[in-house]
């Protein structure tokens, strides 16, 4: 299998406290792996390492490589708003720019990157990927609060999927959400798939058991296992994983 | 968990607390009415010989002549209404850019003196801001933000010479400074109040944080901004003493802003002791009158417009 990303040896933290502890795992391209494990375990610490989202919180650091496409995005001559670009990233709580019509939320993205044309088209192909055209296409002028919460994520989908991302992050993207909305995320990511790298952290197991190709158990800050979902889930090789899944802890 | 309810039959189903509520709201809301209308109806009062002899022409003349009887409040008005909105054009920006630099840019410990520093400028009683204006800045103006503008903007009206110290802009540069400290502070409230996943939407998408700031982080904002914008215009509007000793003291339909000016507050503060006949403290009092409803309706529409904004965020 293709990697997309290469993490090595990844080490990441806010002040004293050390978060992930030596990570190394290779996620492959067009596929969706998921990041599983107990509350405060460092997921998101972990996929906010691969956009350099992390180092913008106060007080964090972070040792070890992160390659994508087998360059180190953490090297000197890389430019961290370059790999934002190109790994974008969903969050756990829908995010659109409530002073900005729900146009104008895709747009943004494209325009910052200097597009002044074309925009509408952008701006539709990006909602049907994100299967909302339908929903919103007559109403693209209205503010995005009065959207759904299961629609405002969405709508944060396609405006991420509007810069052309190569790898998409999604931190926790169902957990305020409705289990009907829930299941069109998962379809929808189902169908990324196709021409995006995707990392999902949950922690719903059943959400990783259906859709991802590869699942990651972290504790405490360590990778504990990582292989195919189903493996993982039916035949762990580790005692701890397999205390997690069947709901021993966590 | 049920509380107790009242047993009177009209308020059948309302908590003693709720009702308690009420009946103080009521007295809050009713004292405050109470005081406005008597104000408003001391304000008429004082001022019906003016009203009654000049009508509206009284707003629209810009004749002020005490000695012959000669009303018009134009000149004042206008003189407020310009150098207040000159206040806003020098202070909005500057403090929009302080708010931006000591939310985003500023390490913790320049923004820990900073901050505090800013906000003591508001404590400067305002005839001491007036002496500075009258011995640095008005001079300061005078010899060479004057002799600047009007050598590069000398054609248009607005700058043309000759230069005074004490002018229309001297004051709007003092009356920017003054409502700085308090725009500042609540945009940097506002700022603050932003939720860091809007930055960070903004960051992820490959916004640089110039972009995420100025794109996302102040639109989402700019309720709240709004409200500090009106509260330093409605500040602008009110000042006395500062505007008086910088601003030239004369009546006139200014169209340089290097040229002196006058504004209402300013005139009822220094001409009321010598309003010796009734029709002259009349004039005064009306232009206090027009004072108060232009104020008014400045809150008004900042309320309006606060209000709607946060409606529109979901109440955040
Ligand atoms: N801004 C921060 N400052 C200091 N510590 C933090 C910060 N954010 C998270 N942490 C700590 O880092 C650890 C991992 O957090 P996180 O990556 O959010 O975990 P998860 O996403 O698995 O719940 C937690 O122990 C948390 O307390
Ligand atoms: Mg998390």
């Amino acid at each position: 299998m293709e990697s997309k990303i290469e993490v090595v040896e990844l080490n990441a933290g806010f002040g004293s406290t050390h978060v992930l502890k030596n990570i190394s795992m290779s996620i492959p391209r067009n596929r969706v792996t998921a990041i599983i494990g107990p509350s405060g375990c460092g997921k998101s610490t972990f996929v906010r390492c691969l956009n350099r989202i992390h180092e913008l919180v106060p007080g964090a650091w972070v040792r070890g490589k992160v390659l994508l496409d087998g360059k180190n995005i953490y090297d000197s001559d890389v430019d961290p708003v370059d790999i934002r670009r190109r790994v974008g990233m969903v969050f756990q709580k829908p995010n659109p720019f409530p002073a900005m019509s729900i146009f104008d939320n895709i747009a943004y993205g494209p325009k910052i990157h200097g597009m002044k044309k074309g925009l509408e088209r952008i701006v539709e192909d990006s909602l049907r990927k994100a299967a909302l055209w339908d929903e919103v296409k007559h109403r693209l002028k209205d503010s995005p609060v009065s959207l759904s919460g299961g629609q405002q994520q969405r709508l944060c989908i396609a405006r991420a999927l509007a810069v052309e991302p190569e790898v998409i992050l999604f931190d926790e993207p169902c957990s305020a959400l409705d289990p009907v909305a829930t299941a069109k995320i998962e379809d929808l990511i189902l169908e990324l798939r196709e021409n995006y790298t995707i990392v999902i952290v949950t922690h719903n197991m059943q959400q990783a058991a259906r859709i991802a190709d590869y699942t990651a158990f972290f504790l405490m800050g360590e990778l504990i296992e990582y292989g195919e979902t189903a493996q993982i889930f039916e035949n762990p090789r580790d005692k701890r994983t397999e205390d997690y899944i069947t709901g021993r802890f966590g | 968990m049920r509380s107790r309810v009242s047993s009177l039959p009209f308020f059948r189903g309302i908590s003693p607390d709720t009702l308690f509520q009420i009946f103080l709201g009521s007295i809050a809301v009713l004292s405050v009415l109470v005081l406005a209308a008597l104000l408003l109806r001391e304000l008429i009062v004082g001022a019906m010989p003016a009203l009654s002899a000049y009508g509206v022409e009284f707003l629209f003349s810009a004749e002020w002549n005490p000695v012959l009887s000669e009303f018009g409040a134009l000149p004042f008005i206008y003189g407020t209404i310009v150098s207040s909105l000159l206040a806003l054009l020098i202070g909005v920006p500057l403090s929009l850019g302080i708010a931006v630099f000591l939310t985003e840019i500023a390490p913790a410990k320049v923004r820990a003196v900073l901050s505090p520093v800013i906000e003591l400028l508001a404590a400067i009683p305002s005839v001491i801001i007036g002496l500075w204006g009258i011995f640095v800045l008005a001079p300061f103006v005078r010899e060479h933000i004057a002799p600047l503008l009007m050598e590069h903007l000398g054609f248009l009206p607005l700058f043309r010479g000759p230069a005074y110290g004490y002018s229309v802009l001297t004051a709007g540069i003092v009356l920017a400074i003054m409502i700085t400290p308090i725009i500042s502070s609540v945009s940097r409230e506002a700022l603050l109040a932003v939720p860091r996943l809007q930055k960070e939407g903004a960051l992820a998408l490959g916004a640089t944080r110039f972009e995420a700031v100025t794109g996302v982080v102040l639109p989402y904002a700019r309720g709240a901004i709004f409200g500090a914008v009106m509260l330093g215009l409605g500040r602008a509007i009110g000042e006395t003493m500062a505007v008086t000793m910088v601003i030239g003291n004369s009546p006139q339909l200014f169209t340089s802003l290097l040229h002196p000016g006058y504004t209402m507050a300013a005139v009822i503060a220094n001409e009321f002791t010598e309003a010796t006949d009734d029709i002259y403290l009349a004039a005064l009092i009306e232009i206090g009158l027009v004072l108060f409803a232009i104020s008014m309706v400045v809150n008004i529409i900042a309320r309006a417009i606060t209000w709607r904004y946060l409606r529109v965020q979901g109440g955040s």
